[in-house]
């Protein structure tokens, strides 16, 4: 096999069997306080009926607590992630995970906190929150912001609720949500959810939006056009200010997906273009990890008129200090949607990151993803075609189409990254790109790691050329190789079972 | 800026590299008139140790629950969660990597979804469950939409919404519902017991395409699922039940076991901290047969080309991602570090753990509940089987009574009824006697103090 220059080498890693396969029957991982109560009863739930009474979990495992340490210490070690390497994910922002924030987080103060516990006792939590609502309205320019839903999508489709709640108020709901053919899966996801229907409008051939396309779909049954800002091409959508005249002149809004604020910030904000709704992903432009798929938060922002249809529980101020809104605050509130106020543990990494950076410090982070996106463009020029050949913002799309003599594509590429010790791109969206690598450096990478995954792709192309079998082995480092998808889809295996 | 590897003269070069010839450029494709004339308002940056201070400082402005003198439950429960649970969670190799969509480097993950969602399925006594799921109130939500996609094409599915749900999670159900007008949702009113009124739903029951419970309910109480069931089954419609607490499971039987189509439910008192409210974890779990209809990520095992056993996100065009306006959900990113979180507790706790914190919750609830029984003032207005929380009524003020416990260091309940003196009180494995029997004496103190 052909070597490639990155960090990536093999490693020794372990065999590490199911929790279930390791159960040992009689070994215990916790040891629990003697009873003090006497309940005069001669077994456990005597008053609860026996068919309801269960005598053991079947299966639940048995195992000592240095067990179920090493066990879940040598399945960390099967992970990339972001402090090992580089993780150029396009539209997830995988920036670098400040570890103060993470120790803030922990601070008994917020985690100890019950969400029924009288608001005198978590007037700092509030406070948080409250100053966080404020900071992200500033940072969109936004008047309202609700920090209530749990990630992008419930964002989306609490923001495409207060739309309809508003439209429903001014008389007709209306039926249509206007998307462009780049939007995020999400997007159309969250407008059937929210009961419409979604019209797809084609992005023209320079990767944006045009005023005279969105013309022919506009009329009075539409709702809104949901539109990513910059877009999932990486550019900025630069007719987006007369987009919105064009809506608010037939009584439809803008909404935009907040997917990619970390191109924006101190630059441009979503509600001076025109913007009347929006998401924030706090796990990704505001460096909360990604934990592995969540916990995420997506605080959403609208301007004035759509405040009263935010949902409940706003952080607000009065006489006695911070508390959370109810129906009677804000009677118009399409509700909530989710338990209680929020992801909270979330939102204290959030606030921590903004307040450590402050404005100067959240520019130069745009600045920097931008430049880093842009340098990783020009020096891929000539070695892979690049869709939308223009400057970019904070990332760029490559394509394998057209490379070699067709026997390899993109997963392949990708696949043998791996192999170098680079987390792949983004793979084959957005769908418009056929073959798409989307990749996103962000501002936290050193151009010396840059250089070295551009040098890596370069190389890799010239594998496409003379040597397409080593990508199509790839990748041959991990601890597995390609997996099975199309049996685990045919015949899911998604849960142990005793043999 | 720390965080910001580029150094000025790298900055120089880079911009020469790509032809441009400075930061302010390049951004000259966003037109002149959207451009920030200003610098963001914001508070003035702070390095690591001031902010450090000034978190700590809010942290110290709110008092956190202490342990045995809480009793607050209400879909928040404070169990204990071991030191072992914060140094696995602290590991960036979980908590820095995202998704796992590339399942070669990251088989530590979706071995440990593989884990989470077989021991969901068994302390639900389901067939399959998902990598989870936001929160208990939208994992209801999800569920109820589930129904809608089972149910015959064009039909509007009513649906019986027992009385008996979590309050936050059927404000989210509603919530979801809003926009949906071809689901109807028709309350259940529960008995003087305490649970659903099954003549009332007996009633109810033609035509509707299920009936949603909750297991233990809102007042504490346990349905009788064998008998909800049997009803829900005769007139053919869905079983779905709504768990608040998973360690009632520990104790109760799966609802599984009474034939349940869809379990959801929250999942942070699978040891998590109470967080304010959140993050804690969706659970979703469902029969078999439902499986290529529900919502959020399921992870598979499945081999590698070399034959190598391991595990990748699988039936992934179910999801929205491959399906956008066809997708069973808009779910993307979901709670995968909570699912960890929940699944190293699972590990820890074991066969005969869990079982044993279920008994400890339920034998010291039995015991604080009685002796408030034999207070004079105060009753118990229910009489129904329950698990760990229980409704308390005083004949006094409700209002100066809660305020009497927090002077005396306790969380002594949520007032759910205050017009007629009405609290729940929830009792876990962190409560001791002594501490319980203080709540008592407090309890009388504050009576006599008032009358």
């Amino acid at each position: 096999m052909s070597k490639l220059n990155g960090p990536g080498t093999r490693g020794l890693a372990f065999v590490e069997p199911t929790l279930f396969d390791q159960s040992v029957p009689g070994r215990r991982a916790c040891d629990l306080p003697p009873s003090d109560v006497d309940d005069g009863e001669e077994r456990p739930g005597a008053k609860i009926p026996q068919h309801l009474l269960r005598d053991e979990i079947e299966d639940f495992p048995e195992l000592s607590e240095p067990q179920v340490m090493r066990h879940f210490q040598r399945l960390s070690q099967w992970n990339f992630d972001v402090d090992s390497g580089f993780y150029p994910l396009g539209s997830c922002t995988m920036k670098y995970n400040p570890k103060i924030n993470e120790a803030v987080s922990r601070l008994p103060g917020f985690t100890g906190l019950h969400p029924y516990q009288p608001p005198e006792t978590t007037q700092g939590a509030l406070q948080l929150a409250y100053e966080l609502q404020e900071m992200l309205a500033e940072i969109a320019g936004m008047d309202a912001v609700t920090l209530h839903p749990s990630a992008g999508s419930q964002g989306e489709l609490t923001g495409l609720m207060v739309m309809r709640a508003y439209h429903t108020a001014c008389g007709n709901p209306r039926k249509k949500i206007l998307l462009p053919d780049t939007a995020h899966g999400t997007n159309p996801a969250s407008a059937v959810l929210c009961g419409y229907q979604v019209v797809e409008v084609p992005s023209g051939e320079d990767g944006v939006l045009h005023p005279d396309t969105l013309a022919e779909y506009l009329d009075e049954d539409v709702a809104g056009l949901m539109l990513t800002n910059p877009n999932t091409i990486g550019l900025f959508e630069r007719h987006i200010a007369q987009l919105s005249d064009m809506l608010h002149e037939v009584g439809a809004l803008l909404y935009m997906d907040g997917a990619n604020l970390n191109a924006m910030m101190g630059i441009t904000r979503p509600g001076d273009q025109g913007v009347d709704v929006m998401h924030y992903n706090l796990h990704k432009t505001f460096s909360t990890p990604h934990g592995g798929g969540g916990p995420g938060a997506g605080p959403v922002g609208v301007v004035e008129t759509l405040a009263p249809f935010l949902p409940n529980p706003l952080v607000i101020e009065d006489d006695d200090g911070y508390r959370l809104s109810s129906m009677a605050d804000r009677p118009m509130s399409i509700g909530q949607v989710r338990a209680f106020m929020g992801n909270f543990g979330v939102l204290v990494r959030a606030y921590a990151y903004i307040r450590e950076l402050g404005a100067e410090g959240l520019k130069k982070v745009t600045e920097l993803a931008v430049l880093n996106a842009n340098y990783m463009r020009v020096r891929l020029t000539g070695h892979y075609p690049i869709p939308y050949d223009q400057p970019c913002m904070h990332e760029v799309i490559i394509t394998t189409e057209g490379t070699g003599s067709g026997e390899t594509n993109n997963i392949d590429v990708a696949k043998r990254l791996i192999d170098s010790g680079f987390h792949p791109p983004t793979m084959s969206f957005p769908l418009v790109v056929h073959e798409a690598l989307m990749i996103e450096p962000t501002e936290t990478e050193s151009l010396e790691t840059l250089d070295a995954f551009c040098d890596t792709l370069i190389a890799i192309r010239g594998e496409i050329d003379e040597a397409p079998q080593v990508l199509k082995d790839a990748p041959q480092n991990p601890v597995v190789g390609r997996m099975d998808e199309v049996t685990a889809a045919r015949k899911p295996v998604l849960r142990w079972t005793r043999e | 800026m720390r965080y910001l590897p580029a150094t000025e003269a790298q900055i120089a070069s880079m911009l020469e590299a790509i032809d441009v010839p400075d930061l302010q450029s390049l951004f000259s494709m966003i037109p002149e008139e959207l451009h920030l004339p200003r610098e963001m308002d914001l508070p003035q940056p702070m390095t690591e140790e001031p902010l450090l201070q000034h978190l700590t400082e809010l942290a110290q402005r709110n008092k956190p629950l202490a342990g045995p003198r809480s009793f607050l439950g209400g879909g928040v429960y404070d169990h204990y969660g071991p030191a072992l649970m914060d140094q696995i969670l602290i590991r960036s190799e979980f908590y820095t990597a995202y998704t796992p969509y590339q399942p070669e480097v990251s088989q530590g993950t979706l071995q440990a979804i593989f884990e989470f969602q077989t021991m969901i399925c068994q302390l639900f006594e389901m067939d399959v469950a998902n990598a989870s799921l936001y929160d208990g109130g939208s994992a209801l939500a999800e569920a109820v939409l589930l129904v809608d996609r089972l149910a015959k094409r064009g039909t509007e599915p009513r649906i019986l919404v027992s009385d008996g749900i979590n309050p936050q999670h059927a404000e989210a159900l509603c919530t979801y519902l809003r926009f949906r007008d071809n689901i109807e949702l028709e309350p259940v009113a529960l008995d003087g017991h305490g649970v659903t009124d099954l003549d009332a739903l007996r009633g109810q029951i033609d035509g509707a395409a299920a009936v949603v419970v909750a297991y233990p309910n809102c007042l504490g109480n346990i349905e009788d699922l064998a008998q909800v069931s049997a009803i829900a089954k005769e007139a053919k419609a869905k079983l779905v039940v709504s768990v608040p607490d998973p360690i009632a499971m520990g104790l109760l039987r799966g609802p599984g076991a009474f034939d349940a189509d869809i379990v959801c439910g929250e999942g942070q008192g699978l040891g998590l901290p109470p967080n304010f409210g959140g993050p804690g974890v969706g659970l979703f779990a469902v029969k078999k047969k439902h499986m290529r209809k529900m919502p959020g990520r399921l992870c598979g095992q499945t081999k590698d080309i070399h034959g190598k056993p391991g595990y990748v996100l699988t039936l992934s065009t179910r999801e929205q991602h491959i399906r956008r306006e066809k997708a069973t959900s808009n779910i993307c990113t979901n709670q995968g570090l909570m699912a960890l979180a929940a699944t190293i507790y699972m590990a820890l706790m074991g066969k005969q753990g869990i079982r044993e914190v279920a008994h400890s919750c339920h034998a010291k609830a039995a015991y604080l509940r009685a002796k408030i029984g034999e207070l004079e003032g105060f009753t118990i207005p229910y009489d129904a089987p329950f698990f760990h929380e229980f409704v308390v009524e005083y004949d006094g003020d409700l209002g100066a009574l809660m305020e009497g416990l927090e002077a005396k260091g306790f969380y002594g309940g949520i007032p759910i009824e205050e017009t007629r003196g009405r609290f729940l009180v929830c009792v876990t494995e962190r409560n001791d006697r002594t501490t319980m029997d203080e709540y008592i004496d407090t309890l009388v103190e504050l009576r006599r103090a008032q009358a």
